[in-house]
């Protein structure tokens, strides 16, 4: 359940909630880090849930000592009301069996609280292409019925690849097809769902492996930059520089600093 | 999919932890009633059933209902429990009011009814001389308190792990905790999991006064030098005035070292 920070509940409606899908090299949710701390989002509150591994440390997005002691959990809210933006962040894995569950609450807020659209950020296993697909850019959108009306020319004049079906059982020769997106965690059933309750959802993804995917994050979030312009590039700055903004919790990735013994 | 090196196709792991729902994705549509009904019975197997201290019936209202208290202090693993046991409650007397049984895969104790006190997973104590401590005091004016220890490999710096002055304490806090705490907090990207995390979670978002003091220490162990490294804890709101006799708690510990000490000995 959604719990705000304040004693007033913020007003919603008709903003855009975009989320990540825990999914292989978490690159949907790295995604969102970068979103929430270039555009400097303040949390507005809590998705409380059980349906996730606990997990509390501070503030992710500290940029000094005063904002460094803020606690955060695994699943908050963050909003931007100048550009109606609404982001959701979750930072843990899910419980055995509890996803479909997290899925039905989320999308019941979602409803409830009146967003004109979800845009779900994802990723699949790179493995898992076919031919064309490897041939191809990595990244794919899917839209549910009621989004492809207002957005499906724009995908056209950007060029954007939609997710292909492919055979629901590989093994068979003349299987039906479907999406499937394996290594994408939630996202087939929030899609589906989505589809099925006429909520208006579009899901960015990139074909990713795991390992260090920083850079799959920053081109997931240029795909989706390409559509909403969240941030737009400076004619002046050096070609370079990267307008995203890493925060200060995605320091010591890969471990702690060697022993210098080790040379 | 991955080849290893002797040519064979493996699944490559994902951190993310999707391979479960492609499984569960696979197992829903075979599931039979049966299935549901075992699961069913398996997650109420696990469910944490509150007993009341002396009689160890059921518990029927949650505890600090039954209970309400002022300042909570929760001690997870050994070395957390041994300084709570000799240092807060060595001082004045508590009873227990409560306990809790669970059981789960891993839990080697096969009778689920009856728990011998060894086997106890968490009891619940209440200070009987001491009326400030507890109270009726609503939700809010509780204050929680949460003991636990890491391992030093857990512990993220720039510097290696080896320069680290072992053990250590760190500590992390809900927003509407106040009060000093007695060490410095614990720096990003750190994190917490397990229980104290679920415990500070809830805290953080129901607005309850919370304080996690986190020792990080290569001893997981029950062991002297982690457990006096929550010392400093004692100076903190939460507890002071708590522990009484330091050099008697002092003497306590070193019994319950001797102990357990004998117990892990497999030599003799």
């Amino acid at each position: 359940m959604f719990v705000p920070c304040t004693d007033s509940a913020p007003d919603l409606t008709g903003c855009t909630l975009l989320m990540p899908a825990v999914s292989v090299g978490n690159v949907g949710q790295l995604a969102m880090d970068l979103i929430i701390s270039t555009l400097n989002m303040c949390k507005i509150g809590y998705f409380y849930t059980d349906c996730l591994v606990p997990m509390v440390g501070n503030n992710p997005y500290a940029t000094a000592e005063e904002n460094s002691a803020e606690l955060s959990i695994n699943t908050e809210v963050y909003s931007l009301p100048s550009r109606k933006l609404v982001a959701l962040q979750l930072r843990s894995i899910f419980i055995k069996y509890k996803s479909k569950s997290f899925c039905e609450k989320l999308l019941a807020w979602v409803k409830s609280s009146g967003f004109s659209r979800v845009i779900v950020l994802s990723s699949s296993h790179s493995y898992h292409r076919n031919d064309l697909q490897l041939r191809s850019a990595p990244f794919r959108y899917l839209l549910t019925p009621s989004m492809q009306k207002s957005v499906q020319n724009k995908m056209k004049n950007l060029n954007w690849q939609e997710m292909e079906k492919s055979p629901c059982i590989p093994e068979m020769k003349d299987s039906e097809l479907c999406i499937r997106i394996p290594g994408g965690g939630i996202t087939k059933t929030l899609y589906d769902e989505s589809c099925s309750k006429g909520i208006q959802m579009a899901v960015l993804l990139k074909f990713a492996s795991e390992g260090d995917n920083i850079p799959d994050a920053i081109g997931l979030v240029e795909y989706l930059n390409e559509w909403l312009q969240i941030t737009k590039p400076c004619s002046d700055s050096k070609p370079s520089t990267l307008p995203w903004k890493f925060p200060s919790s995605w320091r010591l990735l890969f471990g702690s600093g060697l022993p210098p013994a080790l040379f | 999919m991955a080849a290893t090196f002797f040519g064979e196709v493996v699944k490559a792991p994902c951190r993310a932890g999707t391979e479960e729902e492609e499984e569960e994705d696979d197992e829903g549509r075979r599931e039979t009633p049966e299935d549901r009904e075992v699961r069913r019975q398996l997650a109420k197997k696990r469910e944490v059933r509150l007993l009341q201290g002396q009689t160890k019936t059921s518990l029927e209202v949650p505890l600090l209902e039954k209970y309400p208290c002022s300042k909570f202090i929760i001690a997870i693993g050994s070395n957390a429990v041994a300084f709570l046991s000799s240092f807060v409650m060595n001082s004045g007397v508590w009873e227990e009011v409560g306990c809790t049984k669970l059981w789960n895969e891993w839990c080697r104790t096969t009778d689920t009814v009856h728990l011998s006190p060894t086997e106890a997973f968490c009891v619940f104590y209440r200070l009987k001389s001491n009326p400030s401590v507890f109270g009726s005091c609503p939700r809010k004016n509780m204050q929680i308190t949460i003991l636990t220890c890491r391992h030093i490999t857990e512990y993220k710096t720039p510097e290696a792990p080896s320069s680290l002055p072992s053990p250590f304490l760190k500590a992390l806090k809900t927003q509407t905790y106040k009060d000093a705490v007695c060490c410095s907090l614990l720096e990003q990207p750190n994190i917490a999991h397990d229980l104290p995390a679920a415990v500070l979670s809830y805290c953080q978002v129901w607005k309850i006064p919370a304080v996690l003091y986190l020792c990080y220490t290569d001893v997981m162990q029950l062991d002297l030098v982690t457990v006096e490294a929550f010392k400093p804890a004692l100076s903190s709101r939460s507890l002071a005035g708590l522990a009484k006799n330091i050099p008697q708690s002092t003497e306590m510990l070193k019994r319950l070292m001797t102990t357990s000490e004998i117990q892990s000995n497999i030599y003799t």
